[in-house]
């Protein structure tokens, strides 16, 4: 095992407070390993929340979150309806800006970026990401070009390889077979599974490292949604992915890490296996116990 | 009144609505039938003296003569609303994208009453307007700098006011259309990161084709029927125009400008019968016709 100190990097700031009493210095085989609390465990993460605080129309919707998302690994936002989930996931894209009257405090860091930097160009945070909507939402063209927009509107022009990046990632999200007879059909014409897929694949050809995924299996059948969920596993060798979902078993089933919410705040996170088996705060035990919901 | 009565009495209710409903939407399509039908025993006489299409591509209104050509009227017609729509339909896809996706809710809240009210005034009102503004300005400003002269009446004066007079219709509907456009496709848009204007662009516009075509289709008949304002500027000489300074005289300003004089005319009054039924025939077939473009269209892209 090599050295595992976590070394804040260069511009990632931990606030002091991160490191409080329960942090502990262990030895383990001889190597010093520091145990700092769940959040802050991770090895370079690809997303650092500090102190985040959301308010739409004077609505405290998120308070104070600090979070690290793992890089290359699953992680799952859980917690019931109206605890800032999707708002959480909508801030790392910046898509909550759309909305009117809405505060936000605090850091976001993506890959080292703070997202809302001044002099940050917001569409260059958002092609890091990719996302994926609670129901699929093709663009009204066709199989291909709803592949090929991300990349059109990035400047690729060339016909070759925009056949190549088309093909890529259809195959990467397992469409390919499917559609490769008719790419100039119109994209509403798929099944609503496939049209989940479609829109996995339009966000990847754009070369993301995040996929972000707001319910994304909840409006599809149960096939469909194992299939984008078989994808997921799959695609974490090669992007991070956060998840917000409502359902426990599939939190269970696919997630390395998991966040707990509860009226805004992150009440628990840390590896899927300790959450579930043996959560430390008893909000989120009553939570996984289905004691509410 | 027993249980059984009672909800006799209901559902008898329930009929009669349902019938009484019916019958006056019935009612109601019928009177187009009926209108139609009318115009055509109206004009019938006409129609037996002069063949149609001989009344349609003469220049010459000489009733005098009994010679009817309403050539230069039906150009007039489509001069009019060809350069009322080409002024109103640019203006109106920016203002509506402006309003829907850019402008503050203030400001949206402001704006969107005045249109209302734009909409609101009467024919009357623009008419006088482009009266004393469209047309001295034409006439003195703009005409001299193309053509030699013209008095400012014309079917550019006509164009303009009635472009104005459609312009709050166009962007009102605009706006719905816009704002029908479901949030999640615009978050797709935007998420693979496209700037605003690729989202509106590529997304918003091409989802709102129909609803675009639509809204063009409503202000063009709108157009073609408009009578009063059109005919106070547009200087109503029985001419085939030939520039946008020319006069022009459409269909709906020879209506109402004569009707009711000059009946002694033999035929005078089939004439202006028939002109009646042409504009009906036109708005008829242009309606018709959008209707099928725009199923295709929706059915060609799937939207």
């Amino acid at each position: 095992m090599s050295l595992s100190l976590v070394i804040p990097e260069k511009n990632m700031r931990y606030p002091s407070e991160d490191i409080n009493e329960s942090t502990i210095l262990t030895i383990v085989n001889n190597e010093r390993k520091k145990v700092v609390p769940s959040s802050s465990t991770i090895l370079n993460p690809l997303i650092s929340v500090r102190n985040l605080n959301v308010f739409i129309q004077k609505n405290h919707i998120l308070k104070n979150v600090n979070l690290d998302l793992p890089n290359k690994a699953i992680t799952c936002i859980i917690g019931p309806s109206g605890c800032g989930k999707t708002t959480l996931l909508k801030t790392f894209n910046r898509l909550l800006e759309n909305s009117s009257e809405i505060k936000i405090t605090g850091e976001v860091l993506v890959d080292g970026e703070n997202i809302h930097d001044r002099n940050i160009d917001v569409t260059h945070i958002r092609k890091k990401m990719g996302l994926l909507s609670q129901r699929p939402c093709p663009l009204p063209m066709s199989i291909y070009d709803n592949i090929a927009y991300g990349p059109k509107i990035h400047g690729i022009r060339n016909k070759r390889k925009l056949d190549v990046i088309v093909k890529k990632y259809l195959s990467a999200a397992g469409l390919w077979e499917e559609v490769k007879d008719r790419l100039n059909a119109p994209a509403n014409r798929l099944s609503i599974g496939q049209q989940q897929r479609l829109c996995l694949a339009r966000g990847l050809a754009v070369e993301p490292q995040v996929i972000l995924g707001d319910e994304a299996t909840s409006s599809l059948d149960p096939i469909s949604s194992k299939t984008i969920e078989e994808l997921f596993v799959h695609l974490k060798e090669d992007y991070s992915i956060a998840l917000v979902t409502h359902t426990l078993r599939q939190a269970q089933r696919i997630a390395d890490h998991i966040v707990f919410m509860y009226l805004g705040e992150v009440v628990e996170s840390g590896p899927a296996a300790e959450v579930f088996n043996n959560p430390k705060e008893k909000l989120t035990r009553e939570y996984l116990s289905g004691y509410f919901s | 009144m027993s249980l059984a009565d009672h909800t006799r009495y209901r559902i008898f209710k329930d009929i009669l609505a349902r019938n009484i409903m019916f019958g006056l939407t019935v009612f109601s399509l019928l009177l187009a039938v009926i209108i139609g039908l009318g115009l055509y025993f109206k004009s019938a006489p006409i129609l037996n003296e002069h063949s149609l299409w001989s009344m349609l591509s003469s220049s010459s209104w000489r009733p005098f003569k009994g010679e009817f050509g309403f050539y230069p009227f039906i150009m007039g017609t489509l001069w009019v609303t060809i350069i009322a729509i080409v002024i109103a339909l640019p203006l109106c896809l920016l203002s509506g994208i402006y309003l829907s996706e850019y402008a503050h809710p203030f400001i949206k809240r402001l704006v969107d009453p005045m249109i209302d009210i734009l909409a609101g005034i009467p024919p009357v009102v623009y008419g006088v307007w482009g009266v004393l503004v469209v047309v001295p300005f034409i006439g003195d400003k703009i005409a001299p700098h193309f053509v030699e002269y013209s008095a400012g009446y014309s079917v550019l004066a006509g164009g303009i006011v009635l472009a104005i007079m459609i312009v709050p219709l166009i962007i009102s509907i605009l706006t719905e259309i816009f704002a029908s456009v479901p949030k999640e496709l615009r978050d797709a848009s935007l998420s693979v990161g496209a700037t605003k204007w690729q989202t509106i662009k590529f997304v918003i516009l091409r989802k709102s084709t129909p609803g675009i075509f639509a809204a063009v289709v409503l202000a063009i008949s709108r157009a073609f029927g408009e009578t009063i304002a059109v005919l106070m500027v547009c200087g109503n000489i029985s001419q085939v125009p030939h520039s946008v300074f020319d006069s022009g005289y459409p269909l709906p300003a020879l209506i109402a400008n004569n009707y009711g004089e000059m009946m002694s005319l033999p035929l005078y009054d089939s004439a202006l019968m028939l002109a009646a039924l042409i504009l009906f025939v036109i708005i008829l077939i242009f309606n018709a016709v959008s209707r099928i473009i725009l199923v295709r269209i929706e059915r060609r892209f799937a939207l």
